[in-house]
């Protein structure tokens, strides 16, 4: 099932150019350190709001920092961030997904019940309310994101996990003596990962969207860690002259997002895998 | 040694009732059933479709939904009540003591894990082993099955194999735990006519070299008549007739026993096809 993910990937053009797209932004984050001309942080007002250079090659923010380094350590912040609510919030939803669907009756209706309630705020609503809080910050960002993802997570898992637990193989892997636990483990989380992964590709670009639009409301990241949305807010100010502060980290937002979004579509069509919540 | 085990049953079935609770109220499913399994004897166990086999075989192995369904009366293996015991203590008897073979092998596997790691688990389940003695262990049975090229099929995926290959591969994996009681669900039914001979030498391999008692549930006069001892008929839940394998077929007593007799297909027909139609 991963090789034939692979497989679809490979095949349509476009998934491919998604793919080389969002290996190039991973390893941008990676040796961001080493790719960056200048110090992303140090405040250089004698040379603010370059033009490009030799030595900025995407030219100096207000506060006389290197856009070209910023944006190389905002893709880290960025997806770094994301992979980490991404990660987490992945975990609960299949603890709490497999759990409740394999088991059922009381404890699937109360945790199903639980996420309905999430569901049922309009997640900006519930972030903001979380952020309120608990305060601004990177830490605080991830928390809150993470406590309004897991549900989608724990609903569509939740979903497979009861159809494919009236199978026959599970039951046959009961009868020879399996404990719950291992069937949850060796036969029901293997055959719904290709699922996850592709939703989880779909949700990768939602949450890299949902980071930098509370950036730039300056309930995320704080300055001065560099960070796409954070970036585009304090270009704000110069919009009319040096409007490349704001293009800049916008098109690396809507590369990687569209990128992310692109190649789960084609990857949950291709596949037959439905979100159904 | 084996001459004793014939005299105390394997297992035990006594007055079983199964019903399920329905939003009409109680069904009985099955009722009052009584039969025995002996070590090395194949107990047959026929009837049409719905009349309560596939569920006395379910209740045997305690895997009906227990808010759903109420079992009464006592099935007893080697002494042991099984009847209300504790899922964890279940699960050891499950595959160790009692294996079930199901009806279609296709469904039966796990469709991403390969062969040979659905032989492990199962026998990690139940034996204190590590993975290379496992290994050996599921090769030995394949082996002892005659099963083509066993280390080659550990590696494959169940999709791979054609049916009755899977139901062989099946067989061996019961097998390789040494459970005293095989359960076999409709082994043959879904598979060709030269397989299920296959199917039906190996059970009876099994019986005859490790001395497992088999409780062989088919709706296939045909395959009961190859491979079982004893045959109890079933209709509507009930055990309507039991008896020697030959008795039955040559003087069968019950008046459903004769028309599932006359009901067999043959290969000449002794009149038009639509006059058997009832």
């Amino acid at each position: 099932m991963i090789r034939k993910l692979m497989d679809v990937a490979l095949r349509y053009k476009i998934a491919t150019a998604c793919v080389i797209i969002l290996f190039l932004f991973m390893m941008m984050s990676i040796f961001a350190p080493w790719l960056a001309p200048n110090d992303p942080i140090s405040v250089d007002l004698a040379h603010r709001l370059q033009p490009p250079s030799w030595q900025y090659p995407l030219g100096t923010d207000q506060l006389g920092r290197c856009t070209w380094s910023r944006l190389l350590y905002g893709a880290r912040t960025s997806l770094g961030v994301a992979s980490l609510i991404f990660v987490s919030s992945l975990g609960i939803g299949i603890l709490v997904g497999i759990i409740a669907g394999y088991k059922g009756g009381w404890l699937d209706a109360v945790l199903m019940r639980f996420c309905e309630s999430v569901m049922a705020f309009p997640n900006l609503v519930l972030v903001l309310g979380i952020v309120g809080v608990f305060g601004q910050g990177m830490l605080q960002l991830v928390i809150a994101l993470m406590m309004v993802q897991w549900v989608y997570y724990a609903r569509m898992i939740r979903n497979m996990v009861v159809s494919l637990k009236e199978r026959t193989f599970i039951a046959a892997a009961k009868i020879s003596g399996s404990s719950s636990w291992t069937i949850m483990r060796r036969h029901i989380l293997p055959n719904i990962l290709p699922a996850i992964i592709v939703i989880g590709t779909l949700e990768m670009g939602w949450a890299i969207m949902d980071i930098s639009a509370l950036s730039f409301l300056g309930l995320g990241i704080q300055p001065p860690t560099p960070e796409w949305g954070a970036m585009i807010l304090e270009g704000k100010a110069f919009i009319r002259n040096q409007p490349q502060l704001m293009i800049f980290p916008g098109l690396l937002i809507f590369l990687v997002v569209m990128s992310f979004h692109v190649l789960g579509e084609i990857l949950s069509e291709k596949l037959g895998i439905k979100r159904g919540l | 040694m084996r001459g004793m085990e014939q005299k105390s049953p394997v297992l035990q079935v006594e007055n079983l009732q199964v019903s399920v609770h329905t939003a009409h109220g109680e069904q009985t499913l099955v009722r009052s059933l009584h039969f025995e399994l002996y070590a090395g004897r194949v107990l047959g166990l026929v009837g049409e479709s719905g009349c309560g086999k596939t569920v006395t075989s379910l209740a045997i192995l305690q895997m009906l939904d227990k808010k759903m369904t109420t079992i009464q009366g006592s099935i007893c293996i080697q002494g042991k009540e099984l009847n209300g015991i504790k899922p964890k203590e279940m699960r050891r008897i499950r595959g160790k003591e009692i294996a079930l073979i199901m009806q279609n092998p296709m469904n039966a596997f796990c469709p991403i894990s390969t062969i040979g790691s659905q032989f492990i688990e199962t026998i990690r389940t139940h034996m204190p082993v590590n993975k290379i003695v496992a290994k050996e262990l599921a090769i030995t049975a394949m082996k002892e099955l005659h099963l083509p090229q066993p280390q080659a099929l550990l590696r494959q995926y169940p999709f791979e194999l054609s049916g009755g290959m899977l139901q062989r591969v099946m067989i061996a994996l019961t097998m390789v735990l040494k459970p005293s009681i095989i359960i076999a669900d409709e082994p043959t039914t879904a598979l060709d006519v030269r397989n299920q001979r296959q199917v039906l030498h190996e059970l009876d391999r099994c019986r005859q070299e490790y001395g497992a008692a088999i409780l062989l549930i088919s709706h296939d006069l045909g395959v009961i008549a190859e491979l079982a001892d004893e045959v109890a008929v079933m209709q509507h839940g009930v055990i309507v007739e039991q008896g020697d394998v030959y008795d039955l077929f040559d003087d069968p007593k019950h008046p459903y026993t004769s028309s599932l007799l006359a009901a067999r297909p043959l290969l000449s027909m002794p009149m038009p096809i639509d006059n058997n139609r009832t």
